[in-house]
């Protein structure tokens, strides 16, 4: 069926940005982008590798969410930990994943890494810097295990250990004094543990949980919330509030509806039974 | 880029390019004071904070300034200091020229004029000053960086202020709950000022690591601890 509407064709759309452009240059201020200061980590062990990520999401000093989930689904075999505007991140990796789920069905071959990573940098290029996606793509396939770091202007790194966002620095402290290469899986999963809290308690931007990823060469783990050094405590005190706690200023009762009762007499001819 | 800065480059001669020395920080951190009957409570957490980094877990926001009376204060660091200072130097020379300790009404007076002499070139501090007044009864005063001054029963101040002030204006002044109002307890008042800083700790970055409580009752001033979330 034709539509006599014009069909829209993807991708951004700018009709607002010279009414957008007009009205800030008079003063208007334009709504903030959720940013997660982050800490994300990816390292490479003897089977695999394993990627970490904290669970905070800030609004300028606001946490906007203390347990979202910045390790996203890729592939089967790929997972993507993001950084910065957390609709980008989001985005990006979710039209990339959709990309790749293409590719392997008209190739019928499980999709490289650096398939994956020419996916996302040829994007991030393309929008010179405008979409805020750090990222720390991770992958097990055929040529073995690829860990890559992808800034938002389109440059990447291929590298046994990497961090990233605002808490980068505190955890690279952690793999830059303990990393070593062919760790076994449990002592890959406590550095990058150790690598995210020191992010969590260091870095403001950063916070709560901690969530893994396992990935090897047939095997896939998503360990969501591997660790929570950061339970709320228990209240002190109950704030229920009990009933009629609510000043009463004014009462006002009427009647909207006048109800009238009438008996109407019925015609005392039999019912036709007949 | 700031848009004279860019026409400074376009046109190299035709706008001056200021050179501005900024000297404020924001540190950080919440502060909150509650007048009681016969007692006052100053509370503030003791995260420094700069950016995104913590520059220290433990650096004290209040103050005994005598028996009854506690200072407490939020924003630059620097300039709480200074003004710390120079409160306690005053309370000296007074105490020497007069032989007695400045009442809290004295001191809530001194601090507002240091503000205002500070009016083109402020202290970049929240202060709040709570303690006991000539009666005996619970004060709180509370502060503006220029000196404008109020006395009243409860105040938040600092990163996390927006976040626990309308919960205490319905606590402890009883807002929208006007049939319940009373007279708290010190227990009471504790809970609440506990459950207001762990609170704002899940919200607010700038505000965690420990609470610091000062109870000011005719007895003097009794400082409790307790810890918060150091994430």
């Amino acid at each position: 069926m034709t539509s006599r509407l014009p069909r829209t064709k993807g991708g951004f759309n700018f009709d607002n940005h010279v009414r957008n452009t007009m009205m800030e240059g008079k003063g208007l201020c334009l709504p903030k982008a959720t940013k997660t200061g982050t800490t994300i980590v990816g390292l490479i062990y003897k089977d695999g590798l394993v990627l970490g990520a904290d669970t905070r999401a800030t609004a300028g000093p606001i946490v906007a969410d203390k347990n979202c989930e910045k390790i996203h689904y890729l592939a089967p075999n790929m997972y993507c930990c993001g950084a910065g505007t957390a609709a980008d991140t989001e985005m990006t990796t979710a039209l990339i994943s959709s990309q790749l789920e293409l590719h392997r069905l008209s190739t019928g071959r499980q999709a490289r890494v650096v398939t994956a990573m020419t996916l996302l940098k040829q994007m991030l290029f393309k929008y010179q810097g405008h979409i805020g996606a750090a990222l720390i793509l991770g992958g097990v396939d055929l040529n073995g295990p690829h860990l890559y770091t992808i800034y938002p202007h389109g440059s990447t790194d291929k590298l046994p250990y990497v961090t990233m966002g605002s808490g980068s620095l505190a955890a690279m402290s952690v793999f830059e004094s303990r990393f070593k290469a062919d760790m076994e899986r449990e002592e890959a999963i406590t550095l990058v543990k150790d690598a995210i809290e020191a992010g969590i308690f260091n870095d403001l931007g950063s916070g709560s949980n901690v969530d893994v990823v396992v990935i090897s060469k047939d095997n896939v783990e998503v360990l969501r919330n591997y660790a929570k050094p950061n339970e709320r405590g228990i209240k002190e005190a109950s704030y229920k509030y009990p009933r009629g706690a609510t000043q009463v200023l004014k009462t006002s009762i009427r009647d909207l509806v006048d109800i009238k009762e009438t008996v109407q007499a019925t015609t005392t001819e039999a019912m036709d039974i007949s | 880029m700031n848009s004279i800065y860019q026409a400074a480059i376009d046109h190299p001669v035709s706008v001056p390019i200021e050179h501005r020395f900024d000297p404020y920080v924001d540190n950080g951190g919440t502060l909150l004071s509650i007048a009681g009957e016969d007692f006052c409570v100053v509370a503030a957490d003791t995260r420094q904070s700069e950016g995104y980094s913590i520059n220290s877990r433990y650096v004290p926001k209040s103050v005994k300034l005598s028996d009854k009376t506690v200072i407490s204060m939020g924003g630059c660091y620097a300039d709480c200091l200074t003004l710390t200072k120079r409160i306690q130097q005053s309370m000296e020379w007074y105490h020497h020229a007069h032989g007695k300790t400045m009442s809290t009404a004295a001191v809530a007076q001194m601090l507002s004029i240091m503000l205002y002499q500070k009016r083109f070139f402020p202290f970049y501090s929240w202060c709040i000053l709570g303690g006991l007044d000539e009666e005996g009864k619970g004060a709180v005063y509370t502060y503006d960086p220029v000196g404008s001054y109020e006395r009243e029963s409860c105040r938040c101040a600092g990163s996390a202020s927006s976040l626990i002030q309308p919960f205490l204006d319905n606590q402890i002044m009883f807002k929208n709950q006007e049939t319940l109002k009373k007279n708290l307890p010190l227990d009471h008042v504790l809970r609440i000022t506990k459950d207001s800083f762990t609170s704002a700790t899940e919200r607010d970055i700038y505000t965690g690591d420990y609470l610091e409580i000062f109870v000011i009752t005719k007895n003097g001033v009794e400082i409790q601890k307790m810890d918060l979330k150091k994430d």
